[in-house]
């Protein structure tokens, strides 16, 4: 009884609001999917030439961009674990969270300005007589984009992973004399081989339904996954059926590697932040400082590169004439709107979802029912990693369709669509903390007698307040940097900053376009910054 | 109404949590230092949390001074608590912490300010109204919630092994400041602990739970004089 009958009734009625929400909005798109394709015809088109293309190609590049990341992240992670004590380690490790904050959009620039066809590199590569050996578009480009951003997660992954090794074991190894062949044999193989399947299929179900990057640096028939053939079927061909078939194909794509994800060990991420500080006499060897050196420099290299090409060529565009544009405004306007009514209703359906689980686990010890509940609304968090955003709009977009004017209701879906898909990552935020915070008071509260509006206002606000912030700017962030949903709504009347950078990319004023990244990037890492600041960390809310 | 003699009766109370079952049956006297031993896992939480109402009877009786507590919720029992830890919200300072042991939503009267600082002065803390509980030590939190417990001003005094996180040398002066505050009030008081040596030292009536069940319960001279139940001679040994 650590709850009042009328703070129980509360706590579930408000979960079970937000289940129906999610549920109904979510069911609705699917069932407007599978009214419009009438079944038979998805078997009919789902073997098309096209389709199964498009479907080998997203599975190929998920599969060899998990690769490449994870490969690359091992000699990363072990140069980091390896040298505790040098200048500048700590921004290193930050830099390598920088990549999370940033929208996709604007890496995508970046990478364009450093690896592109007038890019550093194929201009100092010309110098030596090859002529442009790395192209940025296509299946390269696209590799080299998921690298960029998956790389890193594994990295600081596989970092807290060898920290989590009790120090003794780096002392007995050098002791015994091993060589860092056999360390890397005998202890770290050991750690890294158990955390890189939950790793892998992490950054694997993130490549099959990565919409943005294919979408600017693929295209075209040979190099479009699922996600941006949707887009294209819609915005382009004007092909719903196509749409619909495409859009079951990839729930029915991301159940299977949910399904396969739920099997393998989720990674963690706290490294042991307390305790005796970790020595690693290997690291003192100047073979290894040599080879740890120079990888942590490529890496460092090859992460800073594209963001100082961003700020470079931010710079460089004509800032002022663009702050002189009500364009800028409006859509500024309305990214701020849509990002803050999105984060606020992430907090507001996470909130009652976390209280209801809790209460729900504290009532019956074996009601069924209330289990049921429990699982139920842990599942509704993350059901748009089932019904990835473009799927989600799609089917609304099909729904609306028939029924006549969509763009009246597009912020709304917007804000709900981003919403759903910053919820995962603000329940993993906030229901640990949760826990915690009942953990500590929830006896102390009841026996006192300090309930409702009381304990709201003593106990749980303040404790509470600095997850729920780190949450909200996380939440605002994701939805900032969002081009999925607003990619099937916009329109000229109807501008987010992120889709004006995208179609100034397109109509080749790429000054403007770099102008404009370079405001949205430095907003959204401020807000990163501004969350990260709270007690919670982000990477815990990117793990899943 | 008459002062009943028992302070606490629980009735054929049968609980299940999990895969263990709980059975309790007991009448325990009024003004007593009451402690509960047991080892771990025999059930001296749950029968904590049976009597603070944190955890609820599937069947049968909880009377606590005379009065129906198995349906109550915490707040409205005639109970105070101390735990082992967390016994503070940590963001409020002590006045705050103390007040809301009047008024659990912080609506005080410039006697209920007084009654807080008399409260201090008696635990051994005069002057610290305004301190944060970070900055106080483990015992000095600890007499916080002694203070807490006084201006509850409740019959019954519960406590879950409230000196078990402290040094040993300080142990020895809180259980004195313990035994002082139950003089003062009368109050019944019961305590869970794991040292024999306290339970010697504190209390008049003693609880030997085992398996979810209490297998001995007897006034502290006859306890300590069991030799016919191995747990119970084993624990006195430790």
């Amino acid at each position: 009884m650590l709850l009042t009958k009328a703070e129980m009734r509360r706590a579930m009625l408000g979960g079970a609001a937000s289940l129906a929400g999610i549920i109904a909005f979510v069911g609705l798109a699917v069932l407007a999917l599978l009214l419009s394709s009438g079944g038979s015809s998805i078997l009919a088109t789902v073997f098309e030439p096209y389709i199964l293309r498009i479907l080998r190609f997203t599975l190929l590049q998920a599969v060899l961009s998990t690769a490449l990341s994870i490969v690359f992240a091992i000699p990363v992670a072990q140069a980091l674990a390896r040298q505790r004590h040098f200048p500048g380690r700590i921004w290193i490790i930050r830099l390598m969270a920088v990549p999370m904050g940033l929208p996709v959009l604007i890496g995508a620039l970046g990478l364009i300005g450093i690896w592109g066809r007038q890019g550093i590199m194929n201009s100092a590569l010309l110098k030596f007589g090859l002529a442009e050996p790395v192209s940025i578009y296509g299946l390269s480009g696209i590799l080299l984009a998921h690298v960029f951003f998956n790389m890193p997660l594994a990295a600081r992954l596989m970092l807290a992973a060898l920290e989590r090794v009790p120090s003794e074991y780096w002392l007995m190894a050098s002791g015994l004399g091993m060589r860092p062949l056999s360390t890397f044999r005998f202890i770290e193989w050991p750690v890294l081989r158990s955390v890189i399947p939950g790793i892998a299929g992490l950054i694997f179900m993130l490549c099959a339904t990565s919409f943005t990057l294919v979408l600017t640096l693929g295209g075209g028939p040979a190099a479009t996954t699922v996600e941006v053939a949707i887009y294209q079927s819609l915005r382009f061909d004007f092909d719903p059926g196509r749409a619909v078939t495409l859009s079951l194909l990839q729930i029915v794509l991301t159940s299977m590697i949910l399904g396969a994800l739920s099997l393998l060990p989720a990674p963690k991420d706290e490294g042991m932040t307390v305790g005796k500080p970790v020595r690693r006499p290997d690291g003192r060897l100047p073979g290894a400082r040599l080879v740890d050196g120079g990888v942590l420099l490529l890496a460092t290299l090859f992460l800073a590169l594209p963001l100082m090409s961003v700020v470079l060529a931010g710079l460089r565009s004509d800032l002022m004439k663009l702050l002189r544009e009500p364009i800028f405004w409006q859509s500024a306007a309305t990214s701020l709107a849509i990002s803050i009514s999105a984060a606020a209703l992430a907090l507001l359906i996470s909130m009652t979802l976390v209280s209801a689980r809790r209460t729900a686990l504290l009532r019956g010890s074996g009601a069924f029912g209330r289990r049921f509940l429990f699982a139920a609304m842990g599942g509704a968090s993350s059901l748009v990693l089932l019904v990835p955003t473009i799927v989600l709009a799609t089917g609304w977009f099909i729904a609306l369709r028939n029924l006549g004017n969509a763009s009246a209701v597009a912020p709304v879906l917007i804000v709900a669509i981003n919403a759903l898909m910053s919820l995962p990552f603000v329940m993993r935020v906030l229901e640990p903390a949760f826990i915690v915070h009942k953990h500590r008071t929830q006896k102390l509260a009841a026996s006192l007698g300090v309930t409702g509006w009381a304990r709201l206002r003593l106990i749980d606000t303040p404790a509470l307040f600095k997850p729920m912030l780190t949450a909200f700017s996380f939440a605002m962030a994701l939805s900032l940097g969002d081009l999925g949903a607003v990619a099937l709504f916009g329109s000229d009347s109807f501008v987010t900053l992120p889709w004006l950078v995208y179609s100034r990319m397109g109509s080749y004023r790429t000054n403007d376009a770099d102008g404009l990244a370079l405001i949205l990037g430095v907003v959204c890492l401020l807000l990163t910054i501004a969350g990260t600041m709270g007690p919670a960390r982000r990477e815990v809310a990117v793990h899943g | 109404m008459v002062d009943p003699k028992f302070a606490i009766e629980m009735q054929q109370v049968g609980l299940q949590l999990g895969n263990q079952n709980f059975q309790f049956d007991c009448r325990l006297p009024t003004g007593a230092v009451i402690a509960v031993t047991g080892a771990s896992g025999a059930g001296k939480s749950t029968f904590l949390n049976l009597l603070a109402g944190f955890d609820t009877a599937l069947k049968g009786r909880i009377l606590i001074a005379g009065k129906d507590v198995t349906e109550v919720y915490p707040a409205q029992r005639p109970v105070s608590l101390v735990f082992q830890d967390n016994n503070l919200f940590s963001h409020l300072d002590i006045f705050t912490n103390i007040g809301l042991g009047i008024n659990p939503s912080l609506k005080l009267t410039t006697t209920d300010c007084r009654t807080i600082s008399s409260s201090l002065e008696k635990v051994g803390l005069a002057g610290f109204e305004r301190r944060m509980p970070g900055t106080l030590s483990g015992g000095e939190r600890q007499r916080v919630a002694f203070a807490r417990a006084l201006v509850r001003n409740r019959p019954v005094l519960l406590l879950d092994e409230p000196f078990a996180a402290l040094d040993p040398g300080l142990r020895n002066g809180m259980a004195a400041l313990l035994l002082d505050m139950h003089r003062e009030t009368g109050n019944t008081v019961v305590v869970v602990s794991h040292d024999p040596d306290e339970v010697k030292r504190i209390a008049d009536f003693g609880l030997f739970l085992e398996d979810g069940r209490i297998v001995v319960a007897a006034p502290i001279d006859e306890f300590l004089g069991r030799a016919d139940h191995p747990g119970l001679t084993q624990f006195l040994r430790s």
